[in-house]
């Protein structure tokens, strides 16, 4: 069957962009496999943009499959659910699937293999209104399967100024070797068009087109099908295959000639676009009650049977990459492509919901990088670059530290697709240097922070200390005064009366003094009390004062 | 794996292969040289290519760095190549040598090395020669020389001397004097001496000018290099000689000629290309080319000296980082705001 691969629609298209080798054929002969279940499940609760979900569940609980076991933690936070029946073993830190190799809380599950579902309750569909909807999402754990793992729901709200046009469904998949929403569009495209047609329900956009890269004949053939079988206006639409045509920005680029900016939403811009494996999981979720438990994850690299398997999440990476079969030569295994990916630093970390490829790591398939020589800003970098950054000054600025630099030429706007690096003739790691300038500015923003709070701190607590001081001298100068003027009336009183009174008042008189330097010099454990306990320790020892004239007996 | 970082496989293009290719671009231009002009313009590639990478080698000791990796880029060649080219090829093997070892001891390694020095090496080695050895300088064999390989090498060993009849100006200077000394005669009469102006620009050297365009075409075929710069350059060159020449086409010579004359050619495509002392944005390298263009133009034909590229180019070298910084694009999502 062959299919039309140009556009019906005029595309645009954006600057820069490479052509790396495919290596997509060898993992699409076989269907999606289900991958066997694990003995043991690890299950991050953290798998999302946003709030780490709370757990719901402690060591020793049974769990259900699909049962939920972090709670989402406000509303950007998705929810995580238990990919299979079994007991809780553990709550504890584990090692987690990302390039820095730091450990997650994450519930430790020991399979029981019963396969054993909570209870599923598909709703009534058309009786849910859009905020229903967007609730059952999330309480499905539904996230952007793309990659960047935001929670969908929070995509599903169009803006409240801007007239929304486009619904983009992502079929693009431009990085190398992987080949998961190649199949999934092939064997489940009508879930995935009736996962647009729920994400259409609550965009109301003019139009909803699927773009797929044009190396996915198949692909653009099966979803033509769906759309046609499902009866939806949606429009099929093959762009030209160029690396990160897939990335959303790039994506809705090419389709609407629109260009979103770093610092805003598509939305903005009347545009949002979901990965077709989301929308198929948004369907599951809405039309079945079956949380985001599992997704598809592409097996390829050195490896000798290369296929796509539906893995559970919490399936540790060796396990899984073991049903490819991996050649005795592999040497470590690639989370993600090879433009973007990053080598697993232990490969007892779990599949998790942005886990899309493993790529068994060969020195053959990948040789080791030439050295690094200097940048002689040739600017191919800058031509390849889709967000039209000049990277080989972003690479003078991050080396030498100069950060402010960096961001004024854009550094934030840099997506790290890695084109520049693919292309630098001098073999610099570009993409390492703007990671390391992007968290060291985000390091320096946090101390600055810190340092800020510490310092407002600091200063309040001066301001207060001094004006303590202050109404402490002025109370004290004001009791003394009392005390003078009354001493002074009263030695007048007795001094005319009796002489030996008066002698008396004058001992009594010096007592207080002594009494108001000793005060004075010593001022014991009254520095952080407030106004009002001054106040009153003032009073009583103006009391204490004055009985001690009115009763010298008893005091001496 | 000693480097954990995306992306994990790449083409194979490298610095050398950008240095070599742009040096075999140069080998058409050197061709029609040793065939039309002097063949002792490869023994003086021999000797400033020698030069060169004892140079280097030197720095590259001095300074601590992998000799393998550095001295095998091609950098210091494609230096040597430009030097020897643009220099007048019976001049003495140490004039030559001179200025291979400052262009890269002083002019890159105490800069930097690759990719920090500021000055184009070979247009540095070109302006400290013609400023130190004027007369050496402007000592070119004369049309239509007839003198053996095997002479020519020994002039430039020093064991004969350079004569008087055997040397002379480019036809470029040799126009400029002449339309000082007669005064009376214009410049279409002078071009009538096909004996050295030859049918368009000089004897032989519009020939060779032509065979460094068609190299340049090709660096521009295989994205070496891109049309920014050679093109602002030729048009603003053009554009200012076809005024003048507009304006008095018996004191001015063609843009035809001025293309085709003295270093335009290879300026255009081999040193303003140049992208380590160029501008890198594409409207950066528009400007940078135009005004060399134009300098070129004012040196060459109202200034002292009898070509203009060199000194054009150190001049904008100094010019290149502001206008880089003056000529950012605007990125991905903010066209047709302020950047």
């Amino acid at each position: 069957m062959m299919s039309k691969l140009k556009s019906d629609r005029p595309l645009y298209r954006f600057n820069g962009g490479v052509h790396p080798p495919g290596y997509k054929e060898q993992s699409t002969r076989e269907p999606i496999a289900i991958a066997p279940l694990p003995q043991r499940l690890i299950v991050p609760l953290h798998q999302s943009i946003g709030g780490t979900p709370r757990p719901l569940v402690k060591p020793g609980d049974r769990v259900l499959k699909g049962q939920l076991i972090g709670a989402a933690d406000g509303w950007i936070s998705s929810t995580v659910h238990a990919p299979t029946s079994g007991i809780v073993r553990d709550i504890a830190l584990h090692v987690q699937p990302h390039p820095s190799g730091l450990s997650a809380l994450s519930v430790l599950i020991d399979v029981d293999g019963k396969e054993e579902w909570s209870e599923r309750n598909p709703p009534d569909y058309a009786s849910l209104t859009p905020d229903d909807i967007r609730r059952l999402i999330q309480q499905a754990g539904i996230v952007g399967l793309g990659g960047a793992v935001f929670p969908t729901h929070g995509k599903l709200t169009p803006s409240a100024k801007f007239p929304m046009e486009d619904l983009v469904i992502n079929g693009g998949e431009c990085e190398p070797y992987m080949t998961c929403d190649d199949m999934i569009m092939r064997e489940r495209a009508e879930g995935i068009v009736r996962g647009a047609a729920i994400f259409r329900d609550l965009m109301q956009p003019k139009r909803v087109m699927i773009a797929i890269e044009d190396n996915k004949p198949e692909a653009i053939a099966a979803m033509r099908a769906a759309v046609q079988a499902v009866g939806e206006p949606f429009e099929v639409v093959p762009v030209p295959t160029l690396y990160p045509a897939g990335c959303a920005k790039q994506l809705i680029r090419v389709l609407t000639g629109k260009e979103v900016p770093v610092s805003r939403r598509s939305t903005d811009l009347g545009a949002q676009c979901f990965n077709v494996a989301t929308a198929y999981s948004a369907w599951r979720a809405v039309c079945f009650g079956e949380p985001m438990i599992s997704r598809v994850v592409t097996l390829t690299g050195n490896v000798g049977r290369a296929h796509n398997v539906e893995a559970l999440f919490g399936t540790p990476i060796e396990e899984l990459i073991a049903l490819a079969e991996p050649k005795p030569d592999t040497d470590g295994i690639l989370v993600g492509g090879p433009m973007m990916g990053f080598l697993a630093p232990d490969t007892a970390a779990p599949i998790v919901k942005s886990t899309n490829c493993l790529i068994a790591h060969s020195p053959d398939l990948f040789p080791p990088r030439a050295p690094e020589m200097p940048c002689i800003r040739c600017g191919e970098c800058a031509r390849v670059c889709p967000q039209d950054l000049q990277p080989y000054e972003l690479y003078r600025f991050a080396r030498a530290r100069n950060f402010g630099k960096a961001q004024e030429y854009h550094l934030f706007d840099c997506i790290e697709c890695g084109s520049c690096a693919y292309v630098c003739s001098s073999h610099i790691p570009l993409v390492h240097y703007f990671l390391f300038a992007k968290s060291e500015i985000w390091a320096r923003e946090r101390e600055k922070k810190a340092a800020d709070q510490a310092r407002d701190r600091f200063q309040a607590k001066q301001k207060r200390e001094e004006r303590e001081k202050a109404e402490k001298a002025e109370k004290l100068a004001k009791a003394a005064a009392a005390q003078a003027a009354k001493k002074a009336a009263e030695a007048a009183n007795l001094g005319a009366l009796d002489p030996e009174a008066a002698k008396k008042a004058a001992i009594a008189a010096a007592q207080e003094r002594a009494q108001a330097q000793r005060a004075a010099a010593q001022p014991k454990n009254t520095e952080a009390l407030t106004a009002g306990q001054q106040q009153e320790i003032a009073e009583i020892d103006a009391r204490r004062a004055q009985a001690g004239v009115d009763h010298p007996e008893s005091s001496s | 794996m000693s480097l954990i970082s995306a992306p994990h496989f790449r083409p194979e293009d490298s610095v050398r292969k950008i240095m070599l290719t742009t040096c075999a671009a140069l080998l058409p231009g050197i061709a029609i040289y040793a065939w039309l002009i002097v063949p002792a313009i490869l023994t003086q590639l021999l000797i400033a290519s020698a030069a060169a990478l004892a140079g280097e080698a030197l720095m590259l000791k001095m300074r601590g760095k992998p000799l393998g990796l550095f001295l095998t880029d091609g950098s210091a060649l494609l230096t040597a190549w430009l030097i020897a080219l643009t220099f007048p090829p019976l001049s003495p093997w140490w004039l030559i040598v001179t200025g291979t070892l400052f262009a890269i001891i002083i002019t890159k390694h105490l800069f930097g090395g690759l990719g920090q020095n500021v000055f184009n090496p070979a247009m540095m080695a070109f302006a400290v020669c013609i400023v130190a050895f004027p007369a050496l300088m402007s000592q070119w064999p004369s049309p239509g020389l007839q003198l053996s390989f095997a002479d020519q090498n020994r002039i430039i060993f020093g064991l004969s001397p350079l004569l008087d009849s055997i040397a002379g100006a480019t036809p470029l200077d040799a126009l400029k004097t002449a339309l000082k000394r007669e005064g009376t005669i214009g410049v279409p009469e002078l071009l009538q001496n096909r004996q050295i102006y030859g049918a368009l620009a000089g004897r032989g050297w519009e020939w060779v000018s032509s065979a460094y365009l068609l190299g340049g075409l090709f660096l521009l075929q295989r994205r070496i290099i891109t049309w920014h710069a050679p093109v602002a350059f030729i048009v603003s060159l053009a554009a200012l000689a076809g005024l003048l020449w507009w304006f008095d086409p018996s004191r001015f010579a063609s843009p035809l000629f001025h293309l085709f004359a003295g270093g335009a050619t290879i300026g255009a495509f081999f040193v303003i290309t140049d992208p380590i002392t160029g501008c890198a944005t594409p409207r950066g390298q528009l400007i940078f080319g135009a005004i060399v263009g134009l300098l070129d133009y004012l040196i060459r034909v109202f200034g002292g000296y009898p070509d203009g590229v060199a000194f054009a180019v150190i001049l904008m070298n100094i010019a290149a980082p502001l206008i880089d910084a003056l000529t950012q694009p605007p990125v991905f999502g903010m066209k047709g705001k302020s950047p």
